[in-house]
């Protein structure tokens, strides 16, 4: 009886405190950036893709235009082919490297891991640019291709192999570092040869991580807009299709629709590597032995000769453009000077563009880091407002299905339509920070989620029960704690804001260009060494970034952070 | 405990939900002032979920919580008055232990002074005087732990819940801790509760156990009145040793076990002829100073003897049938001279066995 009784009142509800409304408002905050900067933007996309050029509703009749338009849906074959071929290239070598840096004892195996990483500092023009030096018209390599074309499908694949390159090392590494020493164990026990632990193994282990590099790196590629603008030459791609039609042609609907082909392969791959994700997870034990490499003077010679040979090209990609940013007149002058980074000789904006970036990298940085914070802090603590939770759950997730491209294109349309109230940031530097953190905030509200999540739960409880706001608490403890994934945030920001270009290539005005915009334009109008120039500043900025934070993780963590020591 | 007994917390006819599942099924007693209680029982029997409703972490479906005569029922954990312990202690890992301690003071806007008095009177009261100025990971699990009940005493709550604050410490620490924590209940006086799924920790520590089953309470007692007369085969099951003896009701407070019939006060009401459970704890097997007046004689031989240290566990198989598990001390080992195989006479104290009817 009483049971049934208790079913027909409605449940209690907990009195709302102070802590609620705190947390209540950070959702609300948080759902309210989400909204406006990805949400709405990426729905006029959409809508704009079905619409006439004066806004009328017209159905699928610029997507059947657009693929009965031979030159432009060659486009998407092309598009795949190049992400293909890049993405197959790029994991091979990947996988070896990442093999060598694992499973072997090879020295120098620090040092090897930070050079996988450098392409991450340059904007992916730079490797663009650098090929054009090793093998264009004019570049010193340029016999060694008997005869092919670099503008093109080669230099396309070449340089987004450099590009993509650290981010599969990294996904490859996390993958073979997950082993089970035991199962290898097992395995020599039972008198596998090395080949069939490989088989048998190795490869079953890796299988996830390997599918979700695959997929990675096909976006990187499909999406980039930078390498094939450099050096595509003729060869036209989805990413530069997007913005012939937009900037050149001023087709905005027909740009909307190469916008929503090109968000396809980046909803799959996002999807799939959802899903692959899930299943890696469960794969290794708590009680998993982790796999130690034993000595074998061959085999770790021959991996150090393989990394070596690979760290040694991405380094030569590097120091390419940076011997060509000091050449004087190339290729007949080789003379070293200072001149190419005179940047108002090759472009009227000069050093202003440098600067821009450099303040809207800050900008970007600290506000992101801010509300990425507040957001994730939010979304984890707060048990009530369980919609306002899913849905930023979903936006947040969003953006990393979104190329930058598309994200730039449905900036114009949402922001620089006049009934927007929001259209005075259109052209600012606002906007362009806005645009980058939405552009890279999955990957930020992942890792505060991870820092937080491993933080205790009760903490909340425990100073609710000692009267201390919640906000107190987030001040004093959870900020503190979390400081080293505070400032991975900020420096992840930081350095994507100085490298990125496909999404604030359409919302830079005049006033207020940015440093790898510059870079572009330099490179349009000839300028290729003031290019290279230019793209070796955002390198060197963000490289400086990088040191900066090590040195700030050894001295200012170290003092704030001595609770951490034993 | 001078004090007059007087309700300080009243639980009433609590249910709590998640989803379809039924967490707590009408739930009611009530704590004095002053008390120590324990809830008891498996995981997933509904104690924590109990104690976070008293906490107002997760607030119960339906029911009433009153505290000091004040209804909480539906109060934030912020405006109500307890302090935690939870069992990973929660301890801010960035913070002194002198300002853990002080955490919940300082936002009372107590003088500098005040606050310092107040710290080092807690630290001393949980034996770590001069811990102050450490961190948290510079202190063993037992000082952490002690650490964790000097921050929540320090605002003076009126209650002091406590949700598994032993279990992850070492067997040895924990049995000192219980006895610190124990005495330092009874000098502060502090109404507690605590919850455990370790019977030994409840026993020694409670002075009155609410043991749980499925979102139900089984059973509300002092130890001594769990352990000697559980209310139910659960109970009786979850706590100590018992030997579940299958027998019938041979009449009025009669059992039938086997070829003998028992005397067995505690199966007054169960009607003839019923079969019941016949419960009896390892360590009442009586083997000394039976004489013939001695009542509930069964004659039995040793199946099986396995060592324990201070005591041997033996199977008695009996002559009627059935099987009887008994411990024996050392002592009685030694005296008698027991072993594997050999014939004796026991006998089952009737103020010892408890018939429940089989299900």
């Amino acid at each position: 009886m009483a049971s049934l009784e208790a079913l027909a009142a409605a449940p209690l509800k907990r009195k709302v405190s102070r802590d609620d409304v705190t947390l209540g408002a950070g959702l609300g905050v948080l759902a309210a950036w989400l909204v406006v900067s990805v949400a709405l933007p990426l729905w006029t996309l959409l809508s704009k893709s079905f619409q006439d050029r004066d806004g009328g509703f017209n159905g699928v009749a610029n997507y059947v235009e657009y693929f009965a338009n031979p030159s432009l849906s060659q486009s998407i074959w092309n598009s795949v082919w190049v992400s293909l071929l890049a993405a197959a290239i790029t994991i091979v070598l990947a996988f070896v490297y990442a093999y060598g840096l694992t499973r072997s004892c090879m020295r120098g195996k620090s040092a090897f891991r930070m050079l996988a990483l450098i392409p991450i500092l340059a904007p992916s023009l730079l490797p663009a640019i650098s090929f054009i030096y090793l093998f264009g018209n004019q570049g010193i390599l340029k016999n060694w291709l008997f005869g092919l074309e670099i503008y093109g499908p080669l230099g396309i694949v070449l340089a987004e192999v450099f590009y993509c390159f650290p981010h599969a090392v990294m996904i490859l590494v996390t993958a073979l570092a997950t082993a089970d020493g035991r199962l290898y164990e097992a395995a020599e026990a039972l008198g596998a040869s090395r080949l069939r632990i490989f088989f048998t193994v190795t490869l079953p282990g890796i299988r996830y991580g390997a599918i979700s590099a695959v997929f990675v790196v096909f976006t990187l590629v499909i999406t980039d807009f930078g390498i094939p603008k450099v050096i595509g030459g003729k060869f036209n791609v989805l990413a530069t299709d997007v913005y012939k039609q937009v900037i050149g042609q001023q087709n905005f609907e027909m740009g909307a629709v190469v916008g929503m082909v090109l968000l396809v392969p980046a909803l799959l791959s996002f999807v799939a590597d959802r899903l692959v994700q899930r299943r890696q997870v469960a794969q290794l034990t708590a009680r998993a032995v982790p796999l130690e490499p034993k000595p074998d003077p061959l085999y770790d010679w021959g991996m150090f000769a393989f990394c070596a040979v690979v760290a040694g090209m991405l380094l030569g990609v590097i120091g390419m453009a940076g011997w060509a940013s000091l050449i004087k007149f190339w290729p007949y002058n080789l003379s070293l000077t200072l001149d190419n980074y005179a940047f108002a000789n090759a472009d009227a904006a000069g050093w202003s563009s440098y600067f821009n970036s450099l303040q809207m990298a800050a900008a970007a940085a600290a506000f992101g880091t801010f509300i990425v914070f507040v957001g994730a802090y939010s979304v984890e603590k707060s048990r009530a407002f369980a919609l306002a939770r899913a849905v930023s759950q979903f936006l947040a997730m969003l953006p990393l299905a979104v190329p930058g491209l598309v994200l730039g294109l449905s900036y114009i349309f949402f922001f620089n339509d006049p009934r927007n109230p929001l259209v005075f940031l259109y052209g600012t530097l606002t906007i362009l920070v806005i645009n980058t953190v939405a552009h890279f905030y999955t990957v930020s509200h992942l890792t505060a989620l991870t820092a937080l999540k491993q933080i205790d739960p009760e903490f909340e409880a425990v100073s609710a029960s000692l009267k201390v706001p919640i906000l107190k608490t987030f001040w004093r403890v959870t900020v503190p704690v979390c400081l080293p994934s505070i400032i991975d945030v900020f420096i992840y920001l930081f350095v994507n804001a100085m490298t990125t270009v496909s999404a604030v290539i359409f919302l830079y005005s005049t006033d207020n260009k940015l440093a790898a915009v510059a870079v572009v334009n330099m490179e349009d109008n000839g300028n290729t060494s003031a290019a290279a120039a230019m793209a070796m500043m955002i390198v060197i900025t963000s490289a400086a970034v990088k040191l900066l934070q090590a040195a700030v993780s050894t001295v200012v963590v170290r003092r704030t952070q001595a609770w951490r020591r034993r | 405990m001078s004090q007059a007994k007087t309700t300080y917390l009243r639980i009433d006819r609590l249910f709590k939900r998640f989803g379809s599942f039924e967490a707590l099924k009408d739930v009611s007693f009530t704590i004095d002032n002053g008390e120590f209680i324990c809830f008891l029982g498996p995981s997933g029997c509904g104690k924590t979920t109990l104690l976070r409703a008293i906490a107002g972490l997760d607030v119960q479906t339906s029911g009433r919580i009153e505290q000091a005569g004040r209804d909480i029922s539906v109060l934030p954990p912020s405006e109500r008055d307890f302090g935690i312990v939870f069992q990973s202690y929660a301890l801010f890992p960035n913070l002194t232990v002198r300002d853990n301690v002080a955490y919940g003071l300082v936002s009372r806007r107590a003088g500098r002074a005040a606050i310092e008095q107040r710290v080092a009177e807690l630290l001393q009261l949980v034996g770590l005087p001069d811990s102050g100025p450490k961190y948290p990971a510079q202190l063993s699990g037992g000082q952490q732990q002690r650490i964790a009940v000097a921050r929540a005493l320090a605002t003076s709550p009126g209650l002091l819940l406590l949700d598994e604050p032993l279990s992850a410490l070492d067997a040895r620490v924990r049995v000192r801790l219980r006895y610190e924590i124990k005495s330092l209940q009874r000098r502060l006086g502090i109404t507690t509760v605590m919850v455990t799924h370790d019977q030994e920790e409840a026993l020694t520590m409670a002075d009155r156990i609410v043991v749980m089953n499925h979102g139900v309470i089984e059973q509300i007692g002092t130890p001594m009145e769990i352990y000697r007369r559980p209310a139910t085969p659960f109970v009786a099951d979850f706590v100590g040793a018992m030997n579940f003896l299958d027998g019938a009701i041979a009449g009025d407070r009669k059992v039938r076990f086997g070829g003998a019939l028992l005397d067995c006060p505690s199966a007054e009401g169960i009607p003839a002829g019923a079969p019941v459970k016949i419960c009896l704890r390892p360590e009442d097997v009586a083997v000394r100073n039976l004489g013939s007046g001695t009542p509930n004689r069964v004659s039995v031989s040793i199946a099986d003897m396995v060592f324990y240290g201070s005591f041997c566990r033996a199977s008695l198989k009996g002559e009627g049938g059935g099987e009887i598990t008994a411990d024996f001390s050392n002592n009685l080992m030694r005296d008698l001279g027991l072993a594997v195989g050999q014939r004796l006479e026991v006998a089952l104290p009737p103020d010892r066995i408890l018939a429940f009817r089989a299900a």
